[in-house]
């Protein structure tokens, strides 16, 4: 029962990448220029450019190209960048690497912060903490991210407290985590967008099984009050918020773009907005799908911890 | 806690319950008048009237108060010129900031009312057909889902270029799918409901039906989706504005004017900070009565059940 809800979750995920590779590429073949000519200049005799379409199979017709480029996208092999002139695997490859620094470090702070904000929102029901921490998390949530990030950046780079750089700043050839200030500002803009979510809904399904009769029995049986919500509550309010979390993780994989712009982080986002500008197809599509496979993979997982933290499928198998 | 704002009708004498039938039913509150109740709402909505107000009047009164057009040139680059100084031409801020909000203001509206339109359309029809028609239109939610809603917008904008009514159309069906899933939702409930039976039996025409019946008794959930589509609307165009492929120079517009002065926040940091705290209270304005719109319809299904 469960392996095969597992499985049909994991079938419909393949279907939709499927399809998310579909409309990515036919929306991008929409694209005026000739990638050929792009890549070598307007000085390139014909026969050259011939030449080189004939190597980037550009004269092969729009489906035999596509799944050309699907059977690379399995082999790592995204083609080449217009832009660049190099393969668009080579100009990505550090870069999937700092965004995912960045994002898993917003993730290590954000999802804490949020379950711990929304137990202790929901253990002071009523009162003005939980008001307080309420009031703080629908201002935040309704924040862009730009915004977030920009008053950090006043508040701690330029003017009030000029202690932390205000952009990324590596050397090529250096990894991002080698500067560790450059990196405080862009997590914390990515963890505080995140976390009102999770507490919000961590608030709400703590209220709910704070209410419930097992939490009550727990209490009248004499359970210390810790060991209630530490063994009792908190378990079962985090089935429904995994969901959450991994929508937010989710978000992450598209959040990166704006924060990576605002602080000149060197990541897929900022590749992504480059490669818009230049108009370099290859790099659209390639950081397209990589932020798909991120989003149906995370997505897939929430599901994944859903179904198996739902008792009534796990005593049916 | 939302059941305490609602006016419990129980404690009531039956015999008065009889005679103030009529009077009873006449002093329901409206939603409007529910949301006003609670500090949160009242708080939206002065926050989100007040931008909107200098959004769209900001654009007529630009010129006589700053003395300059939001395109006119006023002093040098980054110069303290003025109220606020210059930005990266050396264009008045002021001005451009009182000009700068009519148009993602529009957009954002009107992106949500796409989204709205299209997404309920779809959504009713999914949880009214059902079947076949159901499961295609739900997969294709999916797939949609699947792309984040900035890197879709990206894509299109790639291909059709930062036109308004690119960007318009674009967020309103990034919005769609989700906006589907909630009146998918909402209509699966109501559809089995005795007044939907009774209005089939009648041999009522489907799209009656639809109009009739099932939209007006989804409002509640749809005006929660609307208010919180609407916030993220405004980001999201405010974002794309922000990484410039949204509105064009030399367009006067918040998210742009970001752009175009954070080289310079440290000396003249006008230039971003008004258009900052602006985006801020209107975002912070519209989540607060989306919060407060979803109280108010949540007490209302409170009363009913």
């Amino acid at each position: 029962m469960m392996a095969k809800l597992i499985l049909r979750r994991l079938v419909l995920s393949l279907f939709i990448l499927l399809a998310v590779s579909v409309l990515v590429f036919f929306a991008t073949l929409l694209l005026p220029g000739d990638p050929a000519r792009a890549i070598l200049g307007q000085q390139a005799t014909p026969e050259r450019v011939a030449a080189l379409q004939e190597q980037l199979n550009l004269d092969e017709p729009a489906i035999v190209r596509y799944f050309l480029w699907l059977g690379g996208l399995f082999t790592g092999d995204f083609g080449m960048s217009t832009a660049f002139g190099g393969p668009v695997s080579e100009l990505l490859s550090d870069r999937i690497v700092a965004s995912l620094v960045l994002m898993v470090l917003a993730a290590v702070i954000s999802i804490p912060l949020g379950l711990g904000f929304g137990i202790f929102s929901a253990l002071h029901r009523g009162k003005r903490r939980d008001k307080a921490v309420t009031w703080v998390s629908l201002t935040l949530a309704a924040l862009p991210e730009f915004v977030i990030g920009i008053v950090l950046v006043t508040l701690f780079a330029t003017t009030i407290f000029p202690i932390l750089p205000a952009v990324t700043m590596s050397p090529p050839g250096q990894q991002v985590w080698m500067f560790p200030s450059q990196l405080i500002l862009p997590t914390i803009t990515l963890a505080l967008v995140v976390a009102p979510y999770i507490a919000r809904m961590m608030r709400a399904t703590m209220i709910d099984v704070l209410d419930s009769g097992y939490v009550e029995m727990a209490r009248l049986k004499g359970v210390p009050e810790r060991q209630v919500i530490m063994r009792h509550a908190v378990p079962h309010a985090v089935g429904p918020v995994a969901q959450v979390i991994a929508i937010q993780l989710a978000w992450l994989a598209g959040g990166v773009v704006v924060v990576e712009f605002l602080f000149r982080y060197p990541g897929i986002g900022q590749a992504l907005i480059d490669a818009v500008t230049f108009r370099d197809v290859q790099v659209v599509q390639a950081v397209s799908m990589i932020v798909a496979v991120v989003y149906v993979v995370v997505n897939l997982l929430a599901d994944i911890v859903g179904i198996m933290s739902n008792p009534k499928l796990r005593s049916a198998s | 806690m939302s059941e305490n704002t609602v006016v419990d009708p129980s404690g009531m004498h039956r015999e008065d319950q009889a005679a103030d039938l009529k009077q009873s039913a006449s002093k329901r509150t409206t939603i409007v008048q529910r949301v006003w109740a609670q500090s949160e709402g009242r708080i939206g909505v002065i926050l989100t009237a007040v931008i909107v107000v200098l959004a769209f009047l900001g654009p007529l009164l630009a010129p006589v108060l700053t003395g300059y057009s939001p395109t006119a040139f006023a002093d040098r680059p980054f110069q303290p010129t003025g109220l606020f100084g210059t930005d990266d031409l050396g264009r008045s801020v002021a001005s451009r900031f009182l000009a700068g909000g009519a148009l993602l203001v529009t957009y954002s509206v009107a992106a949500t009312a796409v989204g709205l339109i299209v997404g309920a359309a779809f959504g009713m029809t999914a949880a009214y057909a059902g079947g076949t028609v159901d499961a295609v239109i739900m997969r294709c939610n999916d797939v949609l889902l699947a792309i984040p809603q900035l890197v879709f917008a990206m894509l299109a904008i790639v291909v059709l270029g930062p036109q308004g009514w690119v960007l318009i159309m674009v967020i309103g069906i990034t919005h769609a799918p989700r906006i589907a899933r909630v009146s998918r939702a909402a209509t699966l409930n109501v559809i089995n409901e005795d007044y939907i039976r009774a209005a089939e039996m009648y041999a009522v025409p489907r799209a009656r039906i639809i109009f009739r019946e099932i939209v007006p008794n989804i409002m509640g959930p749809l005006s929660v989706e609307a208010g919180l589509r609407l916030t993220y609307s405004i980001g999201s165009i405010a974002s794309l504005s922000f990484l410039g492929l949204g509105m064009q120079p030399p367009t006067a517009d918040w998210g742009l004017m970001i752009n175009e002065n954070r080289i310079a926040l440290s000396i003249q940091p006008w230039g971003v900070i008004l258009p900052v705290v602006a985006i801020a209270i209107l975002t912070i304005g519209t989540n607060l009565l989306a919060d407060a719109i979803a109280r108010a319809t949540a007490s209302t299904n409170v009363e009913k059940s």
